[in-house]
């Protein structure tokens, strides 16, 4: 009972003038800064980091920064999903997996309908994380430091193995395309003894920084998409161009209703994935993805624009980053690159994140946490109010978008690293992932690789030095035991459905 | 007349100051500064740099922003090419910690010598402490060694990086009181201190920064510190050495510049950071995370370099880390 007047006092000072107006130009900042190719959420809180020092000296409060800086990060991940639909380049790394499905809804002409379905899941997964964490935070974080190393393995090999087991694709392809995802995310400075790897042409400068995953993804989705399109279309571009009328919009709210479970699997798993230090979004987003595409009786129209496969990843997006704040406020560790700057910020503002700030420093606590149910809400009413402008840039002749399209992704790339040997690589992996498709390779389980190998390998490797080499450290412990042994009847599952289907032949 | 009397004085007054601007030929940065963290996230040198970026941005001390980047890879092995391939070194610095000195040791193929780096300013010597799970019933640094011996390589400890700071400790340990525990490495001090909280691993000797969220919540307990003298913060917490071993161990937290740099920029930064240390912030988080040590500009802490390369030289030798 405590909780819900602590909460209802969080809201009404979140809803103050003040607070309000801060929310409210946080979230329109993030959708923008999230919509933009190569600039994600992290770059919009560094980058306005210095202003919430003025503000906290205006104001003279500690929340209102936080509540400034939380509205970007959930501004972003609704902003993500407008150019991973109607372009097809993610917006941030968080919204990869939107592109899935978005971008062969769009190509359709129901990109309204995606959109809507986009910022409509985002809402009901930051509702839903809301929640969860308001009702269980302090529970949640004794769950998330039970998460070791053999726990965190194991539930990187369920993500794989979602997407291998009961895939509509080639099943050897999409082993192949992991392969290929987890070399290029082992590129780079061995994690344990520090000895290059994967070091081509000898170039240290070039490689020691390791693939970047967006660069891989932009170059994927962007480039390999877009020559894709134009081969595929030749000189008769056949995309239909989407209609804007709000009643397309309004009966689009309607379609909701078929993707609940993609939405409900999302806001779960990703919160989920969220809570747990060092995963974040876009994980979590990708496993959303896989899950909701296992267990869905449509799994083989996955990839073609499947409702589903937007709300999915979209509303886990959103738990996550809920989620990814309660390690960073409850036990000091930030769980993705965004919360480590705002645990930055809370530090300098005289807050110490960490077991105790719950009962030592409640005033920021609950309007922060306030902020978070309000910020969705403009989020959502403002993404829905916007969407016939994101629809024009639809009704562009294909010849002139394909141009965007290629200047967006060079710009993105450039922008996040500023490194032109990231676009070079990026190039390089937009033609291999256009002709990749071509051969009928999947590419989603590559991007799905190059994101959790760097969670996977360090992982793996503290286990079995922790087992002295025995790979029963993943079977025999509480938790890690029952994910490991479902992804492994998942892995096998392919193997059995074969069998069985020979037995009935003979 | 009048005018062409002002328009001359003017002309005048102008070409003074351009004659006398390059005579001064200040640095100051004309673009973000690469502020690059040779540690992952969340752990002790993560913090230290983005509280160094927050307080050049809260007193505005620069006129471009610092632009922190992680780089934890191989044991700051990354982080030091980075830094040594660096396009712009008059924009480029980093936070270095003691794998300053030990990665360039155990991996001479790096080809990375430390005293070509633009020393700028040592901002505090960290300190080491070593905590245990309150879940473990130790109480002690006695009752940890018999506890430890009685389980072997059963015990766990669990550092940030290979052959760095935590290692050297472990071993230090294992050598002296003939204990046989087993090391696991971490990409950060952030996440060995969620690991021992979440018991996962049985100890740790992460910088009190890193443990004191946990230990404030009475997870954590903190059984000896490896320094010269008790913490202020835990007077109850006796130094190895009042239990007979005479063994203190710390950590530069040091900023300093890529190779290459122009002594103007190394002026600039070191000028940049001592307002740093300076600053009221500075000095209170110094306070509040027990860390130790003054500032040390330029060739000051590039003498220190020299001492500490030798001395972790003789312990990575004794250790066989090195040949």
């Amino acid at each position: 009972m405590e909780v819900v007047q602590l909460l209802f006092e969080g809201v009404w000072a979140a809803l103050q003038p003040l607070n309000l107006g801060l929310a409210f130009l946080g979230v329109v900042i993030g959708l923008f800064v999230g919509a933009m190719p190569g600039l994600g959420s992290v770059n919009g809180v560094a980058i306005l980091l210095p202003f919430t020092f003025v503000i906290q000296q205006v104001t003279g409060s500690v929340s209102s920064p936080m509540i400034f800086l939380a509205a970007i990060y959930y501004g972003a991940m609704y902003g993500g999903a407008i150019s991973s639909i109607t372009l097809g380049i993610p917006g941030a790394s968080t919204a990869v997996a939107t592109t899935f499905d978005g971008r062969p809804m769009a190509l359709q002409g129901n990109a309204d309908r995606a959109l809507v379905i986009a910022a409509v899941a985002s809402f009901v997964g930051g509702t839903i994380s809301n929640i969860l964490f308001t009702g269980a935070a302090p529970l949640l974080a004794s769950v998330a430091l039970r998460f070791g190393n053999p726990e965190v393995f194991a539930l990187m090999l369920l993500a794989f193995a979602t997407f291998v087991g009961l895939g509509g694709d080639d099943i050897p392809k999409t082993i192949v395309s992991i392969c290929f995802g987890l070399i290029m995310s082992a590129v780079g400075f061995d994690i344990i003894s520090g000895a290059p790897r994967l070091l081509l042409f000898d170039s240290t400068e070039w490689f020691s920084r390791g693939i970047q995953f967006l660069v891989l993804a932009i170059g994927v989705y962007g480039i390999g998409e877009m020559l894709w399109t134009i081969r595929s279309s030749r000189n008769t571009i056949k995309m239909t161009s989407a209609q804007i009328s709000m009643k397309r919009i309004v009966r689009a709210l309607l379609w909701f209703r078929s993707c609940w479970k993609g939405t409900l699997i999302g806001s779960f798993l990703g919160f989920f994935v969220g809570i747990l230090p060092a995963a974040g979004a876009t994980p979590g987003a990708l496993m959303a993805y896989g899950v909701t595409k296992m267990v869905s009786p449509r799994r083989r129209h996955f990839g073609s624009g499947e409702v589903d496969g937007i709300a999915a990843p979209e509303s886990a997006n959103n738990a996550a980053s809920t989620g990814a704040m309660l390690p960073m406020m409850t036990l000091g560790i930030p769980g993705s690159p965004t919360t480590a700057v705002l645990l930055a910020g809370m530090v300098i503002w005289g807050l110490q994140p960490g077991p105790l700030l719950f009962t030592d420093n409640p005033e920021f606590v609950w309007p922060l946490i306030g902020s978070f149910y309000i910020s969705n809400v403009i989020a959502v009413v403002v993404n829905l109010a916007c969407i016939p402008l994101f629809l024009r840039v639809l009704r562009m002749p294909f010849s002139i978008l394909s141009s965007l399209i290629f200047v967006l992704s060079v710009v993105g790339t450039y922008a996040a690293y500023q490194n032109m040997y990231d676009v070079w690589l990026m190039m390089f992996f937009g033609i291999g992932a256009f002709l990749l498709r071509i051969l009928d390779y999947p590419l989603a389980p590559a991007v799905l690789a190059i994101v959790l190998g760097p969670i996977a390998e360090p992982t793996l490797r503290q286990s079995l030095l922790l087992s002295d080499g025995s790979w029963m450290i993943f079977i025999e412990r509480p938790i890690a035991g029952p994910i490991t042994i479902c992804a492994i009847i998942l892995l096998l599952l392919p193997l059995a459905g074969l069998l069985w289907r020979l037995r009935r032949r003979a | 007349m009048k005018i062409s009397f002002r328009l001359l004085l003017g002309t005048v007054v102008t070409c003074l100051a351009f004659a006398l601007a390059p005579a001064h030929a200040e640095f100051s940065p004309t673009k973000p500064i690469d502020f690059v963290i040779m540690a992952g996230k969340g752990g002790g040198a993560d913090k230290m740099a983005r509280l160094m970026q927050s307080i050049v941005e809260k007193n505005d001390l620069a006129d471009r922003p610092l632009i922190p980047v992680n780089k934890s890879g191989g044991s700051g092995a990354e982080a030091l090419v980075a830094l040594k391939s660096a396009t712009d070194p008059d924009h480029t610095i980093m936070v270095t910690l003691n794998s300053f000195f030990t990665t360039p040791l155990r991996q001479p193929g790096l080809e990375v010598d430390i005293m070509e780096f633009a020393p700028v300013g040592r901002m505090a010597e960290d300190t080491f402490v070593l905590w245990v799970n309150v879940e473990e019933g130790v109480n002690s640094f006695e009752e940890f060694l018999a506890e430890a011996k009685s389980r072997g390589a059963d015990w766990v400890m669990g550092g940030t990086g290979s052959a760095q700071e935590d290692q050297i400790i472990t071993d230090y340990l294992n050598d002296t009181y003939g204990l046989e525990i087993k090391y696991i490495p971490y990409k950060g001090g952030g996440a060995v201190a969620k690991d021992l909280a979440g018991n996962q691993i049985d100890s740790s000797v992460n910088n009190p920064s890193e443990a004191l969220g946990f230990y404030e919540a009475g997870t954590v307990i903190p059984l000896v510190a490896f320094t010269d003298e008790r913490l202020p913060m835990f007077p109850d917490v006796p130094t190895l050495a009042e239990l007979g071993n005479e063994f203190a161990y710390y950590m530069q937290r040091a900023v300093v510049g890529a190779p290459g740099m122009s002594a103007d920029a190394q002026t600039y930064y070191t000028a940049l950071f001592e307002e740093v240390y300076n600053s009221a912030d500075w000095q209170q988080y110094k306070s509040d995370k027990s860390l130790l040590g003054d500032f040390l500009p330029g060739d000051d802490l590039k003498e220190y370099w020299g001492v500490q390369r030798d001395r972790h030289e003789t312990i990575l030798k004794a250790s066989g880390a090195m040949k």
